[in-house]
């Protein structure tokens, strides 16, 4: 069965002819050519296809398309400014070592994101308690964690790294 | 100390703007025009002759291009053993055989196809317990073989051990057990793979190894009838590793296939379920210990013997005891060593590479062992470790020869960052565990070799092709600014390729943690022959000798005369637009100067080892077993940091996922049947399960490593498990000896250190027929 779907994506008006079988995360792969949008497990526990709607943090592999009708979807493709200026949470990702094989990254970057869009001042608790349904296994969390704490509006302090020189006469 | 401009500094990857806006293609996003996609049937028993497949009903679905099975394809040999098939024929000996395959217009379509496959089994009794599967009466899981045990030559014994049993003062033995637990790469495995019509094959492909698949592919390709054809293999984006790439897996070889058979690409890619139940394992180990010291606490011996199951096939979970064997008879100083492994086929799943490779396996039970025999022997645990700590300059008896070594620094570093002097409150224990891994190549294979091309174009710009694989772990970042470095310009200007073996040089591997220390050399060599051709050429045109020149900045100018300078740039121009102009290209193939293992397994299989130490605070609720990490502490000598922040992603990575090997994962196996492929029940740890950490990191700057640097991918997971099982111990006196470490083993183990049975009641307090639960 088939329906037209009318929303906004990234920003842009949609109308489309959907089927009504389809996944938000079918639609956006394999129909729109998104490709930034990752399927992880395709049952809704890894994270790896969250997209915001209307604002909030869903997987999309388990959002039926035909449920987007009137909202708004933002993908990773969407989260730069169109000029080509990264998003702050992307900038920290970037920079303080919050990306390594980078599968998990735009869901995890568009959860951090639905975070601090409502509470701009999360900590850590918070911030942790907002990417658990992410799941990475390169980082071990640590700086995707300091990457958006760093976004965050609080003062924080930066998880303690203790390094020092063994010989300083090398 | 010498001041460098990118190594040492906390650049970010090179991909990670790509990866952070989306853009970047892994195997799941290729696509290319006329392809099709590729499904796999797998067995449903774990053990059962096959009597007949029905494919016919698949073939006539409209969309479906080809389907095959074991019976219509050349027999195609591959796995360490040789004992594998890309599709089964005869026989399944396992729930992951693959016995037929489908390529269709689409994934729908070809999954279809699969269910309408009918295969007729007959089923046969299966084996599950390696140690049943040793047995004389035992079903064979290989008929030909004619016994479960396979042939592999993992024996050694250094010294005399059973004269140092009779020397020593005080002595443990102990079993220790691991289970199967998997990588669980966020991004899933799969391969696309096609030919030219000259029957030339280019397969993309999620693979660690693309040097060594493509011998594997052209093995695969003669025993097709296609020979002196050329394979290209392309690494595409990997969505981790972890050492699940380092074999080459059926899924590929049926990729290729499927390919040939249809004359169009294929593309095949696993969904979870599959990634859980048909990519190979950690491999596990059930392990009997003892070591016993003389008076004074130094170790006299260490005696090992190992049973592994090998699962249905052989990958390289069956030479882990190759690896193994270090910290058996390197961690610590051992003068008398001896060790065994069996290797046993079940219908279980196999094993195969995962970071540490063995060696968590074998540490959990040394570092275990250790603590007990501390306090045989009435020493300190820390002290105990210090008194046989390795230094710079041992030799093992299996002659590994210790350079750098931060073992003691590594030890103090854990003592004061832990606070493990301060006072314990209740249900509170510190534990410590140590490490050793090869941090300078490791000759596994006869070649530990990299090679590096690298050209200059006319703007400054440097491409560096790299056998290297990077896989997220930053191999492509710290290649850069090596050259960088070398070179005097910036990581931006470095565009490094590591991807394809059409373009790239061969390179044995990202594993053992060696990237960083031979891809690096490798790059470093060509780098600094890059640079006497740009001194060579600076000193024509800037009449200036080539040793009082600088490469700085972009630019070559003089140590003396700041007004005799060039941009790169436009040196480049100068020496490629004039008569007998020349570019600047350079290549070096770099092969470390460490040894094969011999008969003996004797031999320094690393230029320099990589030491560690673990430390770990817990604290137990011992109403429910749970086991909560209140500190970590993980100090690796690694040489020099060249890029502090992705080494730091290294050690967090290896240590969050040392916990979940150590506390919750375990892939739960019921005859032969995986019962948890999904993250919902395979407990991987999440961002709640974050611990307080920190990562002292020591620069003991390696003689032979590039800018002194030594690997890091895998220690930060190796002592995790036995860091743990010692802090529980220390917290409320339980000793838990088979991973995972969960509650419900804890909680059993402190209720029988109490006395209380199952059902909660204290010995001798059983008021008759309260206690109903068979023991």
């Amino acid at each position: 069965m088939e329906r037209v779907v009318s929303f906004v994506l990234n920003g842009s008006e949609m109308q489309l002819r959907i089927q009504d079988h389809w996944t938000l995360l079918h639609l956006l792969r394999e129909e729109l050519g998104l490709l930034g949008t990752k399927e992880g497990c395709g049952s809704g526990e890894c994270g790896a296809c969250t997209v915001l709607v209307d604002g909030m943090a869903v997987n999309s592999c388990l959002y039926l398309a035909a449920e987007i009708e009137g909202k708004t979807v933002r993908t990773i493709e969407g989260l730069a400014s169109p000029e080509g200026t990264l998003h702050p949470i992307q900038k920290a990702f970037v920079e303080q070592g919050g990306i390594q094989c980078g599968f998990c990254s735009p869901g995890m970057i568009l959860s951090a994101k639905a975070l601090l869009d409502e509470n701009p001042a999360a900590g850590e608790d918070e911030i942790k308690e907002a990417i658990a349904g992410n799941i990475c296994r390169c980082t071990g969390y640590v700086q995707i964690i300091e990457s958006i704490r760093s976004v965050s509006s609080t003062a924080q302090e930066k998880v303690k790294v203790v390094a020092w020189q063994a010989d300083e006469e090398d | 100390m010498n001041q460098f401009h990118t190594v040492g500094k906390r650049i970010p990857k090179l991909d990670a703007m790509d990866k952070a806006t989306g853009r970047s293609q892994y195997i799941q996003d290729l696509k290319v025009p006329g392809m099709l996609y590729g499904k796999i049937l797998y067995s449903k028993y774990p053990h059962a002759k096959i009597v007949h497949i029905d494919t016919s009903k698949a073939k006539k679905l409209p969309g479906v291009r080809g389907v095959l099975t074991g019976y219509d394809i050349p027999e195609i040999k591959f796995g360490v053993y040789k004992d594998n098939r890309p599709l089964k024929a005869g026989k399944v000996r396992s729930y992951r055989d693959e016995v037929a395959a489908v390529a269709a217009v689409d994934p729908e379509t070809a999954e279809e196809a699969v269910r309408l496959i009918e295969v007729t089994y007959e089923a046969l009794p299966g084996i599950f317990d390696p140690v049943a599967a040793m047995r004389e009466d035992a079903p064979l899981v290989h008929e030909a073989h004619k016994t479960n045990i396979l042939k592999m030559p993992w024996k050694l014994h250094y010294g005399d051990v059973e004269e140092a049993k009779k020397k020593a003062a005080y002595i443990v033995e102990e079993n220790f057990s691991t289970t199967w637990v998997t990588h669980c790469c966020l991004g899933a495995s799969g391969a696309l793979a096609w030919f030219d019509y000259a029957d030339n094959l280019t397969i993309y492909s999620n693979t660690q190894i693309p040097s060594l698949a493509q011998k594997d592919f052209i093995d695969a390709l003669d025993a097709m009838g296609i020979k002196n054809r050329r394979v290209r293999v392309i690494k595409p984006l990997l969505g981790g590793g972890f050492g699940s790439k380092l074999d080459t897996y059926a899924y590929e070889y049926i990729a290729i296939l499927l390919a040939h058979h249809t004359r169009k690409p294929v593309k095949i890619v696993f969904d979870r379920q599959e990634e859980f139940i048909a990519t190979s394992t950690r491999q596990p180990t059930l392990t009997r210990i003892a070591q016993g010291c003389d008076k004074e606490g130094r170790l006299l011996f260490r005696d090992i013997s190992m049973i592994l199951d090998n699962g249905a096939y052989t990958s390289w979970g069956a030479t882990t005891p190759s690896v193994m064997m270090m910290p058996i008879t390197t961690l610590y100083k051992v003068p008398n060593v001896r060790y065994e492994a069996k290797c046993v086929y079940t219908n279980n799943t196999y094993a195969q590479a995962m970071r540490g490779y063995g060696n968590p396996q074998a540490t959990f039970a040394i570092e275990s062992s250790m603590d007990m025999l501390a306090e045989a022997a009435g020493i300190d645990r820390v002290v105990f470790r210090e008194i046989n700590a390795n230094e710079s300059g041992y030799v093992s008896p299996q002659n590994f020869k210790i350079t750098t070594c931060g073992l003691k620094e590594c030890i103090d570093a854990v003592v004061r960052e832990l606070d493990m002097d301060r006072p314990k409150e209740k249900g509170e224990g510190v534990g410590m565990a140590s490490l050793i891994h090869v941090g300078g190549g490791a000759r596994v294979y006869k070649s530990d070799g990299c090679g590096t091309i690298i050209k200059v174009d006319d703007f400054g710009k440097v491409n560096v092709f790299t056998g290297a694989s990077d896989m997220g772990q930053g191999a492509d970042t710290v290649i850069a600014q090596i050259v960088a470095e070398e070179l005097g310009l910036a990581v931006d200007d470095i565009h490094v390729i590591h991807t394809d073996t059409d373009v790239c040089p061969w390179d044995v591997g990202a594993h053992a943690s060696r990237t960083t220390f031979v891809a690096g050399n490798s790059a470093l060599g060509a780098a600094k022959k890059i640079k006497a051709q740009v001194l060579e050429v600076a000193s024509r045109i800037l009449d200036t000798p080539g040793d009082r020149l600088v490469l700085r900045d972009r630019s070559i100018c003089s140590v003396e005369d700041d007004t005799r300078t060039m941009a790169f740039g436009k040196l480049l121009r100068k020496a490629h637009f004039s008569r007998s102009g020349r570019m600047l290209m350079a290549e070096y193939f770099y092969d470390p100067a460490n040894e094969n293992l011999g008969r003996d397994f004797r031999g320094n299989l690393s230029m320099t080892y990589t030491f560690g130490v673990h430390g770990v605070r817990v604290k137990v609720d011992e109403e429910t077993g749970k086991v909560k990490i209140l500190d970590y502490v993980a100090a690796h000598d690694v040489g020099k940091a060249i890029n502090p922040m992705l080494l730091e992603g290294q050690v967090y990575g290896g240590v969050m996922m040392g916990i979940g090997y150590a506390l919750t994962e375990q892939i739960l196996s019921e005859k032969g049947q995986c019962m948890n492929p999904n993250f919902r029940d395979y407990k991987i740890l999440t961002a709640k399960d974050v611990v307080p950490m920190k990562a002292p990191v020591l620069e003991s700057s390696d003689p032979d490593g590039p800018f002194g640097a030594k690997g890091i991918g895998e220690p930060g997971c190796v002592p995790t498990a036995p860091a743990i099982a010692n802090a529980i111990y220390d917290a409320v006196g339980v000793r838990i000896k088979d991973l995972p470490m969960t509650p419900e083993r804890v909680l059993a183990a402190i209720r029988e250190n109490q006395g209380i049975d199952l059902c909660g009641i204290q010995a001798g307090k059983d008021p008759g027929d309260a206690c109903v639960v068979e023991e």
